[in-house]
């Protein structure tokens, strides 16, 4: 056993997607009583380390969105909801990742619907492992918490003995499968 | 820009008709109301998803085509048992489908109402901007209720209370705005 503490230095180079083996998903609680998921398709990311720092910058396709029901995507892409057709773009830039062993600890902006605020996303991160081809990955996921309604996704609807059908906070999951290039 | 003004109530002398014409006499420059034709409404068949196929009847062909073709809306709607007339709200339902290339989707589209009545059809305002919201459209966060509609108009149709005409004025800069947002978006 050489190792004596862990590690907080973030694997060096460029990384780029797997949009194959990645992934941008989001959880909120419906009905008061379930757990309401779904997620977007075309999901671009990027992570860049050297000397100077790291950041994590990722866009996501509003209009790529999916659940279950076809006629509910139309809507949640409706301008009731992210109005895909005037934002296209859900985007994140990080301001500071701290790697604490497997732990990555992320600051950033998250954009949605023309709305920027602050997020912290906590989440995990791999050494990079030698693929096929010998092409080097490294593997990245994060969780945040945000309320939807700061972000301009503000629908939501009465139930008929009180609360309302839709949670205000959504818990956003993404899983990156990122190659050196 | 060409906006279609449409009117809940189809009746000649139907007062969300004249409130229509009031609105047309108020646009800026450029911008022209085009009334469709009540009969384009009462023609439509009841909604039934088994004739919503590729060959739709021609009259919702017709009611779809207009309101493709229209920049934005205005609608104007009575208040029928406190809520939309029927066939405004079967309108609708043809319009809004199929869902992915509805006519109304992203549609800017703004709601007016007035009533002989003390409520100027604010019930049936709200449930229309609902319905409209639902169907995909980018609905104007306002409304007009025009109540006591019978005394509201003068001869040449234009709004009595200056208040209200005012606000009638502001909903349609809003809807102008709304269009003008929606082009440069998909510029």
């Amino acid at each position: 056993m050489a190792a004596t503490g862990t590690t907080t230095t973030i694997p060096q180079g460029t990384w780029a997607i797997d949009p194959v083996h990645s992934s941008a998903s989001f959880a909120v609680k419906h009905m008061v009583v379930a757990t309401f998921r779904g997620r977007f398709e075309d999901v671009e990311a990027s992570l860049v380390a050297d000397d100077a720092g790291a950041k994590l910058v990722g866009t996501v396709k509003a209009d790529s969105i999916v659940v279950k029901d076809e006629n509910l995507a139309e809507h949640l892409k409706s301008p009731e909801f992210f109005d895909t057709e005037q934002y296209p773009d859900i985007t994140y830039t990080s301001t500071s990742l701290r790697r604490d062993g497997d732990e990555l600890v992320a600051d950033g902006e998250l954009t949605i619907k023309g709305n920027t605020h602050p997020v912290e996303a906590r989440g995990t991160i791999t050494d990079p492992a030698v693929t096929f081809g010998d092409v080097e990955k490294i593997g990245v996921t994060l969780e945040a918490i945000v309320d939807r309604t700061k972000f301009g996704l503000e629908w939501n609807a009465p139930l008929p003995k009180g609360g309302f059908a839709l949670a205000d906070d959504v818990k956003l999951v993404v899983e990156l499968e990122l190659a050196k290039s | 820009m060409r906006v279609l003004g449409i009117s809940g109530s189809l009746r000649r002398d139907s007062l969300n008709r004249r409130l229509l014409r009031a609105a047309a006499a108020l646009l800026p420059p450029g911008v022209e109301l085009v009334e469709l034709d009540p009969a384009a409404i009462k023609s439509l068949p009841i909604y039934d998803q088994d004739d919503d196929t590729t060959l739709v009847p021609l009259e919702v062909g017709v009611l779809r085509q207009a309101i493709e073709e229209a920049d934005g809306i205005l609608f104007a709607t009575p208040e029928y048992n406190g809520s939309i007339p029927g066939g405004l709200k079967n309108a609708i339902d043809w319009a809004s489908r199929p869902v992915k290339a509805a006519a109304l989707r992203n549609k800017p589209v703004a709601v007016v109402g007035a009533s002989p009545g003390m409520f100027g059809a604010v019930w049936a305002q709200g449930d229309l901007r609902k319905a409209l919201g639902v169907a995909g459209a980018r609905v104007v966060d306002r409304e007009l209720p025009v109540a006591q509609a019978d005394e509201a108009f003068a001869f040449d149709d234009k709004l009595v209370d200056e208040d209200l005409e005012l606000e009638l004025r502001g909903i349609i800069t809003d809807l102008v705005e709304a269009i003008h947002a929606r082009e440069r978006a998909v510029a």
